[in-house]
């Protein structure tokens, strides 16, 4: 790809010829070369790869062969954990959308208003994107656990216990708690640091127009943070298609806390070796967010052209 | 794909900070990168200062799970009187990789760079691999084994008849129960289901939780089934049904389920939130009567103080027909990996067989056992003098059995066990009442899974 | 048009305390007190866990977690840091996660710079290309990786499994191709924020390609790059699938993969595997820590474009 760039270029592009020498263009071939390379190597040739597995039946030692759409049919069919993956998925994203980003925009206004403390704020607030899998873990445990879990106790419920983890009407309302408690701190940051650059003359003028604090946020301050916005959505987007690690943690994303990611897991990492079915479900996934991309994509298109 | 992938890794391999880091970096050109590059294969580098590969016949590279303290030393310690009684100095290089991954890994394993010997699980678990012949068959060695009983053999036998396993220690699943609450309230040991229903009916006015009940790991709730499964329609059924061969939806495991629903009333609530730890709590707590579970569980849970106090008996009789015939015990043992290191040449094949030989001597699982007290030794001539009395009558529980199984998730195929029963026990324990529904599922999901092959 | 970007860091924290002078102090207490609230609703469940750590199974196991303490030790600090042989798998985790940072960033900041500085064709096509595979889920490209690891030989002194697969190399080139997308996005929005005249003078000067990125457009990006840096090394740090899925040998482990060992094939000390994990996720913090100032400030994102 790069290459045929930089031959685009020799072809009297009047932009591009004047300023490549024959030496940028061995170092532009060699280092986007390497970067393309890398890319497809690594994401694209085996996403193209498992497109192609969704449509065997493999366990991974013996021959791989062709089966056609059974497996989609098999996953919508009579995969009982598929309907909820897909749904939990969706309750995931529209959450994280609706309440744990905000929640992060609303946090990163109030610090970026200039309070005392604000490094303890921000550190405190993002602390829980740092933490491993293993400690999300066993930090679910020490909260939701029925019988000794901090929750109950706090509520004073030991006698007649809520059941927030084997419940499957209730469990995931309390891991998409916590994965706003993960997802929160990250969107604040992020938000934080547009907020910092957005030109405080900008907001003076306001203030002086007559405009109160809200008027001047969203007439004036978030408009100015489309390229923080387009950032925290494709995140957003991300961590909710992508959410494993804490269904995984607590008790392997079984009895209510299906995911799509889960169930690609369980069936093409573990020993249980389906690894034409687990394509399937990933290329469920995949089609998923490549939904998200082109919408991306027409965005940022766009905006190329705007400026 | 392949080709051009291969390609790219050329590419990949040959960048300058590689290459200079190759030729102990002459240049500093891309400087991070080198640095990078260099600290990658500094560990290979200092491997390969260790001494090269392995020299074949002495070295018996040997992939271990006993990633937890205890069980790692106690297998340290067999493998370290190997080593002394070895006459051609051989030594056993132990990978330890934790249980978890080590498990969610074997496919890959197997089919790339394996050690020469491994610890697996007997039964399907063991056959299932053997047919994709990733396993060495050892049948001459066990020609000149003693002091294994036959179903312990049938249990290290592939389909095709031949041997592949050299089992190590096993452990019987039971229902536990604590002896100080029985003779505080006078419990009698149920013999039968009835009995066991008017023995939980007595826990309850007593109020005692009857059975501690735990299913959030997936695993504990499936000993529950196979019991009630071997005792309602015993052993044979129960092998043909983790085959695949007898229909989910059909009487005899309907009839199961059925039963089981009408335990249901007995077992302590909200099963699917509860770890087996908490569950054995209960137990240790004196907040439940009984529990089943297998040997080593309750006995890690239980302060030391507490663990005297610690008994159990075998799962109740159903069906006259079966009685208790039928043990749960699975067996851990060793394997040679067909793709194993240095199993290519004759003096890496001797050695490693000569390690599984040793292996399955009486005095090797003494070894083990006596730094790990939790399971039960496989071999005849194995020393129980130094058991506690739960181990002793752990021996008396096996040996008085016509069969053994080995569990659900290693006596059928684990695809099936791990994405299809493991969700479908724990909808049966949120609600049992649609027994039809949820059999009828599995029958499906059976089909397809089973149809893979 | 656009606000100088590179000495952020210090005009963003200075900027701070500017709008304080302002009125409306009525509403600052309620503020503080909502902020304290929050903050402590978001360390609680860890501080919780770090109290479960000091305290013996036993004891949380009889009365549950949250109690009153009847002995409190850092033994389970000293038990974990041995019994999971720590510091080796710490080491591994070093071996992937500085040398995957630098080369990602490395990379990830040439393509940046290569299609947001240069006006080349097709330059937006491959940041998408990036930006898309970063969305893909992981799990989907593993299987197939794993079957082309399998293939690639390698020399001995590169891997002693002589393959690609069980070998640092397959989890570093996993981790790099996986993590250039999201760092090319990044660090493209960032990059059209810097001015122009900079570089086009160093055109007029003569420089090359090669001049203008590591001499000129590199320096400009120090804020973004140790907002990405830290990121990607907490990241990389946490992982655990790709080495669970790429190495068998348990000494090549990195260090998330300690933590399995803390846990037996059945039992599991929970208040150790809490102390592990704390031992465990103290790097990512101090990392954070250090950086924070430069982090906030990095992650600016171009949003400086009013």
């Amino acid at each position: 790809m790069s290459l045929t760039t930089t031959r685009g270029g020799r072809r009297q592009r009047p932009r591009g010829t004047r300023r490549f020498n024959r030496r940028d263009r061995i170092v532009l071939g060699i280092l986007l070369g390497l970067a393309v390379l890398v890319d497809l190597f690594i994401v694209w040739g085996p996403t193209l790869a498992s497109v192609g597995l969704s449509f065997t039946s493999w366990d991974g030692i013996s021959e791989i062969s062709w089966v056609g759409l059974d497996n989609y049919r098999t996953a919508f069919t009579e995969y009982p954990q598929f309907w909820p993956a897909v749904r939990h998925n969706l309750m995931w994203l529209g959450f994280l959308g609706l309440v744990a980003t905000p929640f992060g925009l609303f946090l990163a206004v109030l610090i970026d208003r200039g309070v005392r403390f604000s490094r303890f704020y921000q550190s405190a607030i993002y602390l829980p994107v740092v933490l491993s899998l293993a400690i999300v873990g066993f930090i679910a445990q020490l909260v939701f656990s029925r019988d000794q879990g901090a929750l109950n106790a706090l509520l004073g419920r030991q006698d007649n216990p809520v059941d927030w983890i084997g419940d499957p009407d209730l469990n995931i309302w309390m891991v998409l708690l916590a994965a706003a408690w993960r997802h929160t701190g990250y969107v604040m940051i992020l938000y934080l640091a547009g907020l910092k650059a957005v030109d405080s003359s900008l907001k003076e003028a306001a203030a002086i127009d007559g405009a109160n604090e809200r008027q001047t946020f969203f007439k004036v301050v978030f408009p100015t943070l489309r390229p923080v916005n387009v950032v925290v959505m494709v995140i957003t987007v991300i961590e909710a298609l992508r959410a494993f690690d804490i269904v995984y943690a607590i008790n392997r994303g079984r009895n209510g806390l299906e995911l799509l990611s889960v169930l690609v897991t369980d069936n093409i990492i573990g020993e249980a070796s389906r690894i034409g079915f687990g394509s399937a479900i990933a290329v469920v996934l995949l089609v998923v967010s490549l939904g998200v991309v082109v919408t991306y994509l027409v965005q940022e298109l766009r905006g190329e052209k705007d400026r | 794909m392949a080709q051009s992938s291969l390609t790219d890794h050329g590419t990949f391999g040959s960048t300058p900070g590689h290459r200079a880091e190759h030729r102990m970096s002459r240049r500093t050109l891309l400087r991070g990168t080198a640095i990078g590059a260099g600290a990658v294969a500094l560990p290979s580098l200092l491997t390969a200062c260790g001494g090269g590969p392995a020299d074949a016949g002495k070295t018996i590279a040997l992939g271990s799970n006993a990633s937890d303290p205890v069980p790692k030393k106690a297998f340290a310690e067999a493998f370290k009187a190997y080593e002394e009684q070895s006459k051609d100095d051989r030594k056993v290089k132990v990978n330890t990789v934790d249980h978890n991954s080590f498990q969610e890994n074997i496919n890959r394993y197997l089919q790339s760079t394996p050690d020469d010997v491994f610890m697996w699980f007997a039964g399907f678990r063991m056959q299932f691999f053997a047919k994709k012949n990733l396993l060495h068959e050892i049948s001459d060695l066990w020609s000149g084994f003693d002091g294994f009983s036959d179903a312990i053999k049938d249990q290290s036998t592939g389909e095709d008849g031949k041997q592949y396993f050299v089992p190590y220690y096993y452990y019987p699943w039971a229902v536990f129960h604590r002896k100080s609450v029985f003779q505080k309230y006078g419990y009698e040991v149920p013999k039968d289901l009835d009995a066991y229903v008017a023995l939980a009916k007595q826990m309850q006015k007593d109020k005692l939780v009857p059975i501690a009940f735990a299913d959030k790991d997936g695993w504990p709730a499936m000993g529950t089934f196979d019991y009630l499964n071997m005792r309602i329609n015993g052993y044979a059924f129960h092998k043909s049904l983790m085959a695949g061969e007898k229909a989910w939806n059909g009487k005899e495991v309907k009839e199961v389920f059925d039963t089981w629903r009408r335990l249901m009333p007995y077992h302590q609530e909200g099963a699917n939130g509860r770890t087996w730890q908490e569950g054995a709590q209960s137990l240790q707590k004196g907040q439940a009567g009984m529990t089943v579970l297998g040997l080593p569980h309750p006995g890690q849970q239980f302060p030391d103080a507490d663990k005297e106090d610690l008994d159990f008996f075998a799962f109740p009789e159903i069906d006259p027909e079966h009685g208790q015939d039928a043990v749960e015990a699975p067996i851990d043992g060793f394997l040679l990996a067909r793709k194993g290191k240095n199993l290519k040449n004759d003096k890496g094949m001797a050695a490693a067989k000569d390690l599984l030989k040793f292996l399955a001597t009486a005095e090797a699982e003494n070894i083990y056992l006596q730094h790990d007290p939790n399971n039960i030794a496989v071999h005849d001539g194995a020393d129980t003098g130094k058991y506690s009395t739960l181990q002793k009558k752990a021996v008396d529980l096996v040996s008085g059995a016509k069969q053994i199984s080995q569990f659900l998730d290693r006596d059928t195929r684990p695809d099936f066990a791990s994405t299809v029963m493991i969700p479908a026990i724990q909808t049966f324990i949120g609600n049992p009442q649609d027994v039809d529904g949820l059999v009828n599922d599995i029958e499906r999901q059976k089909k397809t899974v089973f149809a893979s092959d | 048009m656009s606000v100088a970007p590179a000495p952020a860091p210090t005009a963003a924290t200075e900027r701070v305390s500017a709008p304080e002078s302002r009125p409306r102090r009525r509403g600052r207490w309620g503020t503080q007190i909502f902020l304290t609230a929050v903050s402590l609703g978001f360390l609680a469940p860890l501080l919780l866990a770090v109290y479960a750590s000091l305290r013996p199974y036993d004891e949380t196991a009889e009365e549950g977690y949250f109690s009153l303490p009847k002995s409190l030790s850092f033994d389970y600090y000293r038990q974990a840091f041995t019994d999971s042989e720590m510091t080796k798998y710490f080491v591994n985790t070093l071996l992937i996660a500085v040398p995957g940072v630098l080369i990602v960033l490395f990379l990830a900041s040439f393509v940046a710079f290569a299609v947001s500085r240069l006006n080349m064709r097709g330059g937006i096509v491959l940041v998408m290309v990036f930006t898309a595979g970063n969305l893909l889920p992981q799990q989907v490209i593993i299987t197939p990786l794993y079957a082309v690891f399998n293939k690639i030989e390698l020399p001995y002194w590169m891997s002693d499994s002589y393959l690609m697969y069980d070998s640092y190399w397959a989890v570093l080139a996993v981790q790099i191709g996986f993590q250039l997308g999201f760092c090319v996005f990044v660090l493209a929005n960032f990059m059209r924020t810097l001015p122009k005249e900079i570089v086009e003078a160093a055109i007029v000067d003569g420089a090359g390609v090669w001049t203008q990125y590591w001499r000129i457009t590199l320096p400009l990006c120090r804020p973004a790059l140790a907002a990405l840096g830290t990121l990607q090394f907490t990241w990389m740090y946490n992982d655990f699938l790709w080495a669970l899925v790429f190495i068998n040998t348990g000494d090549k482990l990195p260090i998330t993969s300690a933590l399995n060992n803390l846990s037996g094939q059945f039992f599991t000390d929970y208040n150790l595997l809490a102390a592990g994990s704390v031992i465990v996720a103290a790097p990512t913090i101090i990392v954070f820590l250090l950086l924070q100032r430069h982090f906030i400030a990095g992650l600016t994102l171009g949003s400086s474009k009013g």
